[in-house]
């Protein structure tokens, strides 16, 4: 062969490899509203940035036929690319060959660039459609799966890994993305379960749609095992071009920092926190109020909506944000709240992201429910991952911070770098009036008039109490600031901590209370 | 999000908030009555052992459960005597249905 018929013989298989196994699959795919995975790697990276590795990688079973069977890929595109200027690891699985299913050397395709991928110290995104195992090659498959949890573990808080799930993510497969860091899921095209409706029918006799059981809704409210709702594909990749913004490359580093911006409009505390204790407000509005542009990019919106979490800049540099929210349930800790809080402050920590927490709570929830559910156990991951952080933490008590809670969110006791309370702020055991009950029983019942009694020891208890500078007395806080100033606060408190270094006792890891 | 200005009870203070569906569609407690003796996965019930007015002892096979591929054993939680068997041989039996009552 000449060079010239050796480069028409490369084009010609290039082409035959790129064109996938079939046009009605491709169609099929259009029509359930998905794109292709090339497609999806296109848009989400750089334009003309990805560069394709093992395009000609082919299965080696020969039971069942499978000889016969040529795939182009096996299945999966992966590659390195750029999102925004920033290299990237990532894998594409492809629904239009073969369902996309896993065989062997589909696994080893993604099993390499995720090898790449901590080695180079590059984020991994894995975009996840298939069928699932490829019942052809029996364990091998299997095999497969195994290979890519384990790596997902060792990788995991070395560099991020974020998993888009568009389409079905099924059985063992699923349990990728449940390693991994962050997952992306869209309306009526991610459908995540472990077993699916069908064996759920035969052997439980329930009957539930894949939509209701594991669609995107369903893992984003109910479940908590999604983090991102898009409409559609499009969005989707709109919002993990903004996540990777806020997160560095690998552990090493800490995110790229921005051109400081201030706020949008003028910050005034009376318009957004209500007089009376008792009514709610929306804490992201306080987040608004001091972040960068404004500019909040919220995590699991959804799901435990009583805690806020995500991501914004203050003078550039990321942070991460966690803050009770008063407007659902009154902002209390319980079970999925505390889990929700409790991993992100570990990503932050693994990731060099600063942590501010913004305290406004009552304490947890009570109900039967709660405490057969585990709060005990689960409320204690939340304490866990704040006193294990040596990143800076930084807590500002807006309003509320009794008893549990108080402890829970960050204070200086958990190792809280700054602490710094509101004059609205009431640092307390309890509220007053479950206070006032407990500590003046016997005074309210002794009484001729109870309920005045009672309304005196609440007004006295208030008056004394509910406030934080009995707090700030014993040292507890650091300052009591005017709200107005809060974003200069905590900036200048980033700013005095960049060099942060905390000991921990050297082990090997700790057991956190799973 | 569900309605808006609902209420929170906490240590005596009522807090006015949302509540979220979730914490709305939360099932009641309700106590376990230890006369009842429950299915504790779905299944079928394959074979009966017992019938009504029949004294059993800790520990005797009730009924044969199948579920999961399994034969799973369903024993007395008490000496006593059955009051009523609530299912029959062949029939297809929820989580938590009552299976059989002791007096």
């Amino acid at each position: 062969m000449t060079i010239l018929q050796k480069l028409i013989d490369f084009f010609t298989r290039t082409e035959k490899a790129l064109k996938g196994v079939d046009r009605k699959a491709v169609d099929k795919q259009f029509a359930s509203g998905k794109l292709t995975a090339r497609d999806r790697i296109n848009i989400l990276l750089d334009t003309d940035s990805f560069h394709e590795f093992d395009l000609f990688v082919e299965h080696q079973c020969r039971d069942f036929d499978m000889d016969k069977k040529h795939l182009p890929g096996d299945g999966v595109v992966t590659g390195t690319g750029m999102i925004s200027g920033h290299p990237v690891c990532i894998f594409a699985q492809d629904f239009t060959v073969a369902g996309g299913s896993l065989g062997l050397m589909h696994a080893r395709k993604i099993t390499k660039i995720m090898d790449h991928a901590l080695k180079l110290g590059l984020p991994l995104i894995g975009i996840n459609d298939s069928g699932g195992a490829r019942i052809q090659e029996g364990v091998d498959s299997l095999a497969g799966y195994g290979e890519i949890f384990y790596r997902n573990t060792l990788a995991s808080g070395v560099i991020p890994q974020i998993s888009v799930i568009l389409g079905p993510c099924a059985g063992g497969a699923v349990y990728s993305p449940a390693l991994t860091d962050f997952v992306f899921v869209v309306d009526k095209i991610s459908k995540m379960f472990i077993t699916g409706p069908e064996v759920i029918k035969t052997v439980l006799g329930e009957e539930i749609s894949m939509e209701d059981l594991g669609g995107a809704r369903v893992q984003t409210e109910i479940s908590g095992n999604a983090h991102f709702y898009a409409k559609n594909e499009l969005e989707c990749f709109h919002q993990i071009k903004k996540l990777m913004t806020f997160i560095p490359w690998n552990n090493r580093k800490k995110a790229d920092p921005f051109p400081p911006d201030p706020p949008k409009g003028k910050f005034n505390i009376e318009r957004i926190i209500p007089t009376q204790a008792t009514k709610p407000y929306d804490i992201r509005d306080i987040i608004s109020a001091i972040a960068d542009n404004s500019d909040f990019f919220e995590i699991q919106k959804n799901w435990a909506p009583n805690i806020v979490i995500g991501f914004a800049r203050l003078n550039g540099e990321t942070v991460g944000l966690v803050g009770n929210q008063p407007m659902v349930l009154a902002g209390v800790l319980d079970v999925d709240s505390s889990d929700k809080g409790a991993r992100f402050i570990r990503f932050c920590d693994a990731f060099n992201i600063p942590l501010v927490s913004l305290v406004d709570l009552p304490g947890y929830l009570p109900g039967i429910d709660q405490e057969h559910a585990g709060v005990i156990r689960h409320g204690a991951k939340l304490l866990y991952s704040y006193s294990e952080a040596t990143v800076p933490k930084i807590t500002i008590i807006l309003r509320k911070a009794y008893g549990g809670g108080y402890i829970a969110m960050c204070s200086r006791h958990l190792g809280a770098d700054f602490v710094f309370a509101w004059p609205t702020a009431e640092i307390a055991v309890m509220g007053p009036e479950g206070a006032a009950n407990i500590i003046f029983r016997s005074e309210i019942t002794q009484s001729e008039n109870p309920d005045q009694t009672r309304k005196q020891k609440v007004q006295e208890y208030t008056e004394k109490f509910a406030n934080p500078y009995v707090a700030a007395a014993a040292g507890h806080i650091d300052a009591v600031i005017n709200p107005s100033q809060t974003r200069d606060y905590v900036i200048h408190a980033l700013q005095t901590s960049t060099r942060k270094l905390e000991a921990r006792p050297k082990k090997k890891h700790g057991i956190p209370p799973f | 999000m569900s309605t808006p200005n609902r209420m929170v009870v906490i240590d005596d203070t009522s807090y006015e908030t949302e509540i979220p569906q979730k914490f709305e569609r939360r099932k009641g407690y309700v106590p376990k009555n230890p006369k009842q003796v429950l299915g504790h996965i779905p299944g079928l019930i394959v074979s009966l052992h017992v019938k009504h007015g029949q004294k059993v002892k800790m520990g005797d096979s009730l009924m044969i459960l199948e579920a999961m591929k399994m034969q799973n054993d369903v024993t007395a939680p008490m000496d006593g005597t059955v009051k009523v068997v609530l299912v029959s041989e062949g029939q297809k039996t929820r989580k938590d249905q009552v299976l059989l009552e002791f007096e």
